[in-house]
């Protein structure tokens, strides 16, 4: 346990962080503990988070994908644009997870094997699959998807459970399996960490590059159909903006935004920090603007303390010999001297 | 691989950036052309004066943007900065009706500044990511001047009648091709800085450290300092921004603003500014703020292309972009030693895409 803290010691402030949180809405809000109220927290924003899962594997992996709200909206606006031409649900379902696998597989090409930088590959694709989106349905909503489908988004399945959060259970542990206990995860890190050092020790780095991007696609494509079956209708605008939102909590949660370091279990307690957060300013009727500062100033706070604490101590006589060992799991920038 | 573009008879080598500014000046002069073809009376005054007042606010952004990006940091806050010093400087002049116009602006560039300081601060002396700190202040200043208003709108009856006039202040108009005063003003910024960065020492500097963060420190260059004033610089130049915005919108809401940062960063990349640091030129973001803000007005104008498709085509513009510089950046980056070139470096770049992601993460860039 007491290694545990050490080596995880952003994941130990996250935990405080969150305890305190749940603390303070209980004693703030009566109807917090509710079962309605925290299936709520979770359902209001259960598209987001799903993205967050995948997103953190492509930070970690030293990438970044911007273009995951405007994928969500996209794959929307096809599924939206099949059905209203006449396609069974099913079908259009299908298509439009295919276009979100397609847009992935474009922006993995250009960044995996053409090596392009994935923020400004992403930058475009984030303005281009929402204009694509926009083209797709110009200033219409599309609206009267059958019934089996907004049930899906609206209705709950499992006992108070609705099917997006059973998803993102499923997700998180299938994601903390594939991180955590899998080559591929393994894989994962080491690009991430230095991608010459892993091409070296024979990894196909862009073909691993290339099926993250894929992944991001099909699960934002996943997510923005859930957002439409939740709303019950879909525009071209649909999820706008959420990417800021979805980075924030994957950085949060402590994984280096130069890739190679941070865990699942990080970004899930930032999730659950977050939304609890949010929540419980939301039933103290706190503004959704001064929420969104909070969580900023939360999101700087979580690199800038732990920095400030290294500087202090190393000012000391005698620096902790551990503090190398503790990097991997630090918000620290993993020191490779350049080739 | 090996080709080399060369001019004149001296076979000197053009330099990149020249390369980009004429490719970009190039691409905006086929666009009028083939939309002065397609669209009937498009080649109007009005609309060249339509396409001036409106690049100024994306212009002045991009080039502060592009100030940050050289050092290879990236300001996402700048569209919340723009909007916060808006709002501040059309209250202010709501009260204080008869305050010099002058005033105003170094208002508008004082807040702006200071929230650009405080982004420099936490990179360059708290040594958190810009890409982490301005994805905070993002939010963060938005939060402060929703505070701030509180709900409130600050409208163009409020405002002086100068402000409003301000927008059509024209210098000199030749056959309804009018020269406005915003645009003299962002000309002369993006001129200003385009020979600072060419010239002065630390214009040097700043590429320098964006070429590579770690030699430029080894070598002693105050570093922090540099990166530091760059953030207070690009602050300072969204709050000009944000004043032009007050000037052409007229009505200000807490949201003013919104979604510039995405649009300063889509311009710098088009003009050429390099993502990775180290390479761009302010004349490069004004000619890709100019290039996009050119398309955007034309496509409206085609009956046969719905509006819609402006950003469906502005990424696949983006694209273009990076791939293009990436192409000249790879022939460029080429050793220059005659005879000494090292074509298996060059080749394992081609086939290894991972070499831009390796020095992401091995220099420790910001931008990842």
């Amino acid at each position: 346990m007491r290694e545990w803290l050490r080596t995880h010691r952003w994941e130990s402030i996250l935990a405080v962080i969150l305890v305190g949180t749940i603390v303070v809405n209980v004693v703030m809000s009566p109807v917090y503990l509710g079962t309605g109220n925290i299936v709520n927290l979770f359902w209001l924003s259960i598209e987001k988070i799903i993205v967050v899962l995948v997103m953190t594997f492509v930070i970690i992996n030293g990438e970044i994908d911007l273009s995951v709200a405007s994928i969500m909206g996209f794959a929307a606006a096809v599924f939206a644009t099949a059905f209203d031409a006449g396609a069974p649900a099913w079908l259009a379902i299908l298509v439009a997870l295919g276009s979100g696998a397609f847009a992935g597989l474009v922006q993995g090409l250009v960044v995996a094997r053409l090596g392009l930088p994935s923020l400004v590959v992403t930058l475009a694709g984030l303005i281009g699959f929402r204009g694509a989106a926009r083209v797709l349905l110009e200033d219409r909503s599309i609206t009267g998807f059958p019934e089996w489908f907004t049930d899906l988004g609206q209705q709950t399945l499992l006992g108070p459970l609705p099917f997006g959060l059973i998803l993102f259970v499923v997700g998180l542990v299938l994601s903390w399996i594939l991180l955590e206990r899998s080559v591929i995860g393994r894989k994962i890190y080491v690009i991430g960490n230095n991608a010459e050092v892993a091409r070296y020790s024979g990894i196909d780095v862009p073909r691993l590059k290339l099926r993250l991007f894929i992944t991001s696609g099909v699960v934002s494509a996943l997510a923005g159909l859930m957002f439409a079956a939740r709303l019950g209708s879909v525009r071209g605008s649909l999820a706008e903006f959420f990417e800021l939102d979805i980075i924030t909590m994957v950085l949060l949660g402590g994984v280096s935004i130069f890739g190679g370091s941070g865990t699942i279990v990080g970004v899930a307690l930032a999730i659950f920090t977050v939304l609890n957060i949010r929540n419980g300013m939301g039933l103290a009727n706190v503004d959704g603007i001064i929420q969104t500062g909070v969580v900023g100033s939360l999101l700087i706070g979580s690199v800038l303390v732990p920095n400030l604490v290294e500087k202090f101590r190393s000012r000391r006589p005698a620096p902790p010999p551990d503090a190398g060992q503790a990097a991997g799991s630090d918000r620290e920038v993993p020191t490779v001297s350049p080739a | 691989m090996t080709g080399r573009v060369t001019i004149g008879s001296a076979g000197r080598r053009m330099r990149p950036e020249r390369i980009k500014e004429l490719t970009l000046l190039g691409l905006i002069a086929a666009s009028v052309i083939i939309f002065g073809i397609i669209v009937d009376g498009y080649l109007s005054g009005r609309f060249f004066n339509r396409v001036t007042t409106s690049v100024v606010i994306v212009a002045l952004l991009a080039v502060g943007q592009s100030l940050v990006i050289i050092s290879r940091n990236i300001d996402l806050s700048v569209g919340s900065a723009a909007g916060f010093a808006a709002y501040v400087t059309a209250d202010f002049l709501a009260s204080n009706g008869n305050a010099h116009p002058l005033i105003a602006v170094l208002l508008a560039m004082a807040v702006g500044a200071v929230l650009g300081s405080f982004n420099g601060l936490l990179v360059s002396y708290g040594g958190v990511p810009a890409i982490i700190v301005t994805l905070g202040t993002l939010a963060l200043f938005r939060t402060g001047v929703s505070a701030y208003a509180g709900g409130e709108n600050v409208t163009t009856e409020m405002l002086p009648e100068w402000v409003i006039q301000l927008n059509s202040r024209t210098l000199v108009s030749i056959g309804g091709f009018d020269i406005r005063l915003t645009l003299v003003v962002a000309l002369a910024v993006v001129v200003v800085l385009q020979l600072a960065l060419a010239r002065m020492r630390w214009g040097r500097r700043l590429y320098a450290i964006g070429s590579n963060p770690d030699a430029a420190e080894q070598a002693g260059l105050p570093t922090k300092q540099l990166v530091f004033w760059s953030f207070v610089g690009s602050g300072a130049i969204a709050g000009l921004a944000g004043f032009m915005f007050m000037v052409r919108i007229g009505t200000i809401s807490a949201t003013a603003g919104s979604g510039l940062e995405l649009e300063s960063v889509a311009a710098a990349v088009v003009g050429g500014v390099s993502i990775l640091g180290g390479s761009g030129t302010m004349v490069g973001a004004l000619l890709g703020a100019l290039l996009i803000e050119t398309l955007k007005l034309s496509l409206v104008r085609v009956p046969e292309v719905s509006e819609f498709w402006r950003d469906a085509l502005l990424g696949i513009l983006v694209l273009g972009a990076v791939i293009l510089d990436s192409i000249l950046s790879k022939r460029f980056t080429a050793p220059r030693g005659n005879g000494r070139r090292d074509t298996e470096a060059l080749d394992v770049e081609a086939t290894a895409p991972v070499a831009a992601g390796r020095v992401v993460v091995e220099e420790g860039s910001t931008d990842a």
